[in-house]
Parts: structure tokens; sequence; C-alpha cells
């Protein structure tokens, strides 16, 4: 399985900035692939094209050589550099994993999710808990490539090992392509086999 | 000593209770005014209201206390059942009015045209006034309660429509709802689970909101004769009824109904205004 960006390019609005000039990526589900770049530099940019978040860009964006289809359930998933935006504020914690999949109790157990928190509302937890709910709800049965825009960032560095670790685990089982993005270059030595520079491939002029 | 730290005490404690508390009560004075007068009115027996000659033209009195007309009729009861009919009038508009100005902020979300079509229906039945469009639909509609009430529902959904549509446009752009088509939900679901949520105690205030005016202009209508037909009491029709007998000094005839009137269509902005706040208290100074 590959997914694929060809020659991606991006600005916001017609009269600002450049963000990203053909740009091309490949991730496959064969290897773990890490993006890593300074800040602003189109990370998450790039990352919201791919998994069909931005609609309007130049390029191609193709699974296994097809493109990818605009409605219906999109097997590339993306997890969200920021928690408290991705969850409606009035509803529960349950109702919002239950929109994805109907998550098995021992997962929960192993992103550290307690019960008590699943009838709570999204304002009455932290960053780092809602990250946790928002990281499970992209692990839809059916999702083929899952991209973690800074997935970990609210956590402390043991949480943030134990979440990588079941993340890993649940990718490795169900043979899925994952692509790491983050500014921490150590944690991605890691956790991926391959890391490659943003600006390597982005060829806007600056 | 003791009474003076008593007194402190005292006033701390209604300061603490001070905007909640009065905001509570307003509401539920208002409310509970309203309710009476429409419970009192249902219970108003008929006969009560019939003539009585040896009671004609009397002024206010501790016994009348509005005063009688020129058929002897009391007043204050007359008053009190038209402002009934008015309550129950206003409130199946209001409710009436909000639904279709719902149905059709999100019908504008759906697409682009649709958006074009709804804004365009905003525009038009924004610039024809509200009354001569009343009198037209009742009019069409042949009149009477039913005329009125859709006349009123029919021009009275705009302002919350456009609140609404702007509303969910915003909503729309938000990330939930992306990875909720994302995650394969439909338009519809999404319109039902994500969007409605988030604008419904908007949509309660607005159809607060919009009782006192169509109260208002249920009566305006009815008084300039096109509205309710002479033989319901509603308090349109007994002012306009009244005009005809303030020439020979029958002041009392429509300063107490019309007074009346003013009163409760104030006891709904109150209402409104207050549920309001308390909903959303970030807009409570605008
Ligand atoms: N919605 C938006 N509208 C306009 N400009 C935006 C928008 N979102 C981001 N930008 C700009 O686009 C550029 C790239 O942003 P992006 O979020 O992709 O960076 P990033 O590499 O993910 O940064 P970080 O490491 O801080 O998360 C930034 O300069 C940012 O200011
Ligand atoms: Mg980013």
């Amino acid at each position: 399985m590959e997914l694929t960006g060809r020659n991606i390019s991006f600005k916001y609005s017609s009269g600002s900035r450049q963000i990203l000039k053909d740009v091309d990526i490949t991730i496959d589900n064969k290897k773990i692939l890490g993006l890593f770049g300074d800040s602003g530099s189109g990370k998450s940019s790039l990352c919201k094209i791919l998994a069909g978040h931005i609609k309007r860009y130049e390029g191609e964006v193709k699974l296994d050589g097809n493109e990818i289809p605009k409605s219906g359930f999109n097997p590339v998933q993306l997890i969200y550099q920021h928690p408290e935006k991705v969850m409606n504020p009035k509803w529960k914690m349950h109702e919002v994993l239950e929109e994805s999949w109907d998550v098995p109790d021992s997962l929960l157990e192993d992103f550290g999710i307690q019960k008590s928190w699943l009838n709570r509302w999204p304002a009455e937890l932290s960053g780092g808990e809602l990250q946790r709910f928002s990281v499970l709800r992209s692990l839809n049965p059916n999702t083929k490539f899952l991209i973690a825009d800074e997935m970990t960032t609210m956590l402390d560095a043991i949480t943030q090992v134990q979440i990588f670790e079941s993340v890993l685990k649940i990718v490795k089982e169900r043979n899925m392509g994952l692509l790491v993005v983050s500014h921490d270059r150590d944690l991605m030595d890691i956790i991926c086999d391959e890391v490659i520079y943003l600006d390597d491939i982005n060829h806007v002029d600056i | 000593m003791d009474e003076s730290v008593g007194k402190v005490n005292k006033f701390d404690v209604l300061g603490n209770m001070n905007l909640r508390t009065k905001t509570l009560l307003a509401i539920g004075l208002s409310a509970f005014i309203l309710i009476l007068v429409v419970v009192i009115s249902f219970f108003i027996d008929p006969k009560s209201i019939t003539t009585n000659w040896t009671m004609m033209n009397q002024p206010p009195s501790l016994e009348h206390i509005f005063g009688t007309d020129w058929l002897g009729r009391d007043m204050f009861i007359r008053t009190l059942k038209g402002l009934g009919l008015s309550v129950q009038i206003g409130f199946f508009a209001s409710i009436l009015s909000s639904i279709i100005a719902v149905a059709l902020a999100f019908l504008s979300s759906f697409n682009k045209h649709l958006d074009s079509f709804v804004s365009w229906l905003i525009d038009v039945f924004l610039s024809i006034p509200h009354i001569l469009l009343i009198i037209l639909i009742s009019i069409a509609l042949g009149g009477g309660a039913f005329g009125v009430l859709i006349g009123v529902a029919f021009t009275h959904w705009t302002s919350l429509a456009r609140v609404l549509r702007a509303e969910i446009k915003r909503i729309k752009t938000s990330e939930f709802v992306t990875i909720s088509e994302k995650l394969g939900q439909s338009k519809f679901w999404i319109a039902r689970k994500q969007i409605l949520p988030l604008v419904i105690t908007q949509v309660i205030v607005g159809t607060i909101l919009i009782f006192p005016h169509a109260i208002m202009h249920e009566a305006s209508v009815t008084f300039l004769g096109f509205g309710l037909s002479p033989h319901e009491p509603a308090i349109g029709i007994i002012l306009s009824e009244s005009m005809k007998y303030l020439a020979t000094g029958n002041w009392w005839l429509a300063l107490f109904p019309g007074l009346a009137l003013l009163i409760l269509v104030l006891l709904f902005d109150i209402a409104g205004e207050n549920i309001k706040k308390m909903l959303d208290p970030a807009s409570a100074n605008d």
C-alpha cells in the first residue's frame, strides 16, 4: 500500500505566501516515515492535504494509484495537532469515540483513558487527555494510513512513549501506514524507519 | 453592633446572588404572569362578558377596575380574554417562524445555490414592510386567526434565519465537522448531530424574542381591520372599537387594554433578554 503526494503546491489564499511548492512524498505501510521541519514550515498544511482536509491545492494525492473519494469514509485519517478544536463542545467523550468506532476496553486502558472521562464534556479534560481520544478516534478499523501531526506534544515524556507504543502496536497488527510529524528529532529517531526534512522536499523560495 | 454585622452579611449575600438570581427572577416572574394570563383567559366564562344594559359606559371603579364599555361589558375581563388570545397566536406564530428560520438556515448550508436562494429570500422579505406583508398574506388566506398567524409567522423568521445562517457557516469550518466528513458522515447527519446542538440555544432565545413582535403585529393588523374577525375578543379588536368611543370621553376603553398589551409585550422582551443573558453570559453586555 502506498499513499503518494505528487507535485503538491499550496497557499492559503491567492494573495498569501506560498507554503508548499512541488512537494513529492510517498508513505508506504512497510516502514514508518517521519516528517521533520521548523515551526511554520508547512508540515500541518501538508498533512491536511494528504488527508483530504484541505480541498483546494495543486498536484495530486493518490492511494495505490487511485484518486481518494471525496465523500464517504477516508482510509487516510489525520490526527490534528490541536486537540481542543477537534471535538464538538456539546458532545460527551463517549460520543466522540462512538462516532468513529466501538473502541474495546483494553484499548482505553492502553491509552490511559479512565472510564469516568467518557461521560465528561471536552472542556472538562486536559489537552493531553483529549489528545488520547483524538488518537483513538482515528484508529477506525478501516483506517489504512494514519497521519499523526504532533500527536504527543501535549503529553509528558513517559505518557508520550506509552501512547506511541500502543499506536505502533496497532499499526503493526493491522499493517497500516504511518506518517509521524514532529519537530522533536530525538523522538522521531527512536520511532521512525526514515525521517525526511520538509525543506528538502519543498521547493519554495524563502 | 451585632445588628450592623448582620447587615453587612446580608448585603454580601445579595451581592453574591445578584446577577444570576435577578435574571432568574425576571424570567420566572414574567413567565408566571404570561402563563397566568393565558390560563385565566382560558377559564373566563363567556357569559361574564355578555351585554349588561344597566352597566353601560361606567368609568373605572372598584367593581370594574377597567370600567365597562357601551354594551356594559367588563373591560378588565375583555382585556384578559383578548390578551390570552394574543399570547396564543403569538406563541404559535413564533414557533412557526423559528421553524421556518431553522429550516432555511440549514438549507442554505447545503450548497452555494441554495445559499444564494435563501439570502435572496431573506432580502425580499426584509424589503417589504411587515405590516403590509402580514395584511396581504392574511387576506390571501381568508383572514381570521389562521390568516394572521400565518401572516405573522411568515414575516418574522428573517433575522433569526440570518443569524443562524452565519453561525452555521462558522461552525461548518470547524475541524470537528471536517473530521466527521472524513469519517464518512453525511451532510444531513452532520447538520443534525454536529451543528444543531451548537445552535439550539440561539434558536430558543430567538423564538422567545420573536414573541413580542408577533403579538404587536397581530394586534396592529387586527386594529387596522385586516386581522381577526370582530367577533373574536382580540386586543386589537377591543382597541379599534374603543377608538370610536374615545370622542365621547370614554378614555378608559382604550387606555387600559392598550397599557395591558404594552406591559405584556415588555414582559416577553424582559424574559427573552434575560434568557439570552443566562444562556450566553458573553453577550450579556452588548
Ligand atoms: N488557516 C490558515 N490560514 C492562513 N495561513 C495559515 C493557516 N494555517 C496556517 N497558516 C500559515 O501557514 C504556514 C504553515 O503552517 P503549518 O501549520 O502548516 O506549519 P507547521 O509546519 O505545522 O508548524 P508547527 O510546527 O508550528 O506546527 C504558517 O506560516 C502559518 O502561519
Ligand atoms: Mg503543525
